[in-house]
């Protein structure tokens, strides 16, 4: 998958769990949580959206490395490279 | 007999109106069983019935607004009295409510009708409060009730929805009209809280680090669906510190009446502004996986205004957490009748100073709310240390 289709299924999770948000509008470097007002418990179903979607399993201490959409793509894109 | 009233879906709720019967008389019903649909500023509610037995009589009719402890029905039972939440919180919210949320509902003296009027309006079993009178200073005219009971014929359905509430058609209207209602609902009930409850205001700052590191592992053994947040901890450090100290897990009326359960409703914040407060009951015999999954169960129907009423009645304390990121200290305001409230800011780091050493860890800032009239700073101290220790060691929780 290309950045430009990962970012619509991105937008689509995170539109699941906070619907009236707008995550079309996130920068690449803005932090996901603070710009779209989403609480650790919102961000927590996010991740577990997130894992369902792509079939892996985010451990915790990795929640820090995808706080920007820049990261969050990076981290998917290491995550499918080692499944290959 | 059993009188089944309008319950109290908490300090804030003035009058509900019900929506829709699910039960008719002669149904045998259950504790637990949800027998109504009421509307109330904070939405849409299912209610439950707290005893066994059969319905007798439906004494409310759709669509009609009642203040809270109003009959709705009449129930046979083998034990006496139901509706716990009700009889709880009845004298209380009947006594002295705050007068500004909702307009006094209309008593059918102030309707102005003919009595020729009024007579077939009770044989249809036509309510006349909500038909427009076109007679002399808008009284009612038996031509009116006549027209109104043929469109109920017609359309029982929508004649129904049209009367139990301006409801907005579309959903998104829907939650927008319910967020301004339960910003209401929050306005009323904090301005009762600020002129009736002495606030006495305690802090303490809690090291946070081995709970952090406790939490960490913890997660580590789990699913990313099982994980604990630490609200999960927090709920089950303030169920012991307020078994440890019970005249905060208590209420205000008529004096200090301290509550066995431990029922703590937690705050929920809406995305459309406003809050709503379920609790967990009996918070003390939970163990920490069964609370967040209790969290994981309450925040998205909180969030989709799907609550029960058994989710938001009899909460003896409360708890705000402030969202990761978000200010440090919140000091909170009670809910009435409750006498205190915990409110823990969002984790920091901060230089910390112990044994002589300068260190830097995640402090978390606890503060209490009282109630002066119920207790004393001595005792809310008591209470916020013995909540400082079981975070401090959350093996013991």
């Amino acid at each position: 998958m290309t950045e430009e289709e990962l970012k619509p299924v991105i937008f689509r999770l995170l539109k699941g769990v906070a619907p009236d948000t707008e995550p079309e509008t996130l920068k690449p470097d803005d932090n996901i949580r603070t710009t779209l007002e989403i609480d650790s418990f919102d961000y927590l179903q996010f991740i577990v959206a997130l894992d369902e979607q792509f079939g892996m399993d985010t451990p915790e201490e990795d929640y820090g490395k995808i706080q920007t959409l820049h990261t969050l793509l990076a981290y998917l894109f290491q995550k499918a490279k080692k499944t290959v | 007999m059993i009188e089944f009233r309008m319950p109290s879906l908490g300090a804030d709720m003035e009058a509900g109106t019900l929506v829709e019967w699910l039960v008719k008389p002669g149904d045998a019903v259950r504790r637990g069983d949800v027998i109504a649909l009421v509307d109330t500023q904070k939405g849409l509610f299912d209610i439950e019935v707290f005893e066994d037995g059969t319905v007798e009589n439906l004494v409310l009719k759709e669509g009609a607004k009642v203040p809270v402890g109003t009959v709705m029905a009449i129930l046979n039972g083998t034990k006496e009295v139901v509706q716990k939440a009700t009889k709880l919180e009845e004298a209380g919210a009947a006594r002295e409510m705050p007068r500004e949320v909702i307009a006094p509902v209309q008593t059918p003296p102030e309707i102005k009708a003919s009595p020729l009027a009024r007579r077939i309006a009770k044989d249809l079993s036509i309510d006349l409060s909500i038909i427009k009178g076109t007679g002399e200073e808008g009284a009612i005219t038996k031509a009116d009730v006549e027209n109104a009971a043929a469109e109920k014929k017609q359309t029982p359905e929508q004649e129904m929805r049209a009367e139990t509430a301006q409801q907005p058609s579309s959903p998104k209207e829907k939650t927008a009209a319910t967020a301004d209602s339960i910003r209401m609902a929050v306005a009323a009930a904090m301005s009762r809280a600020n002129r009736e409850i002495p606030h006495y205001y305690l802090e303490t700052k809690i090291d946070m680090r081995k709970a952090l590191a406790w939490l960490a592992e913890a997660n580590k053994q789990r699913s990313v669906k099982q994980r604990l947040l630490p609200v999960a901890l927090y709920i089950k450090a303030v169920a012991k510190a307020a078994a440890e100290v019970p005249q905060l897990n208590a209420y205000w009326e008529d004096g200090l009446q301290l509550k066995e359960a431990i029922n703590i409703g937690v705050v929920i914040s809406l995305r459309t502004g406003g809050i709503l407060i379920p609790a967990l009951r009996d918070a003390e015999k939970k163990s920490i996986d069964e609370i967040m999954e209790w969290i994981n169960e309450i925040i998205p129907r909180a969030r989709s205004l799907n609550l029960r009423s058994s989710d938001i009645t009899d909460t003896t304390i409360t708890l705000t957490s402030l969202a990761e990121g978000s200010a440090e200290t919140v000091y909170g305001v009670i809910y009435p009748p409750q006498v205190a409230l915990v409110g823990l800011g969002s984790i920091s780091e901060q230089p910390w100073a112990e044994n002589g050493m300068l260190d830097v860890r995640p402090v978390l800032v606890a503060t209490l709310a009282a109630d002066h009239r119920a207790s004393d700073g001595q005792i809310g101290s008591r209470f916020l240390m013995a909540f400082k220790h079981y975070l401090q060691e959350p093996e013991s929780l």
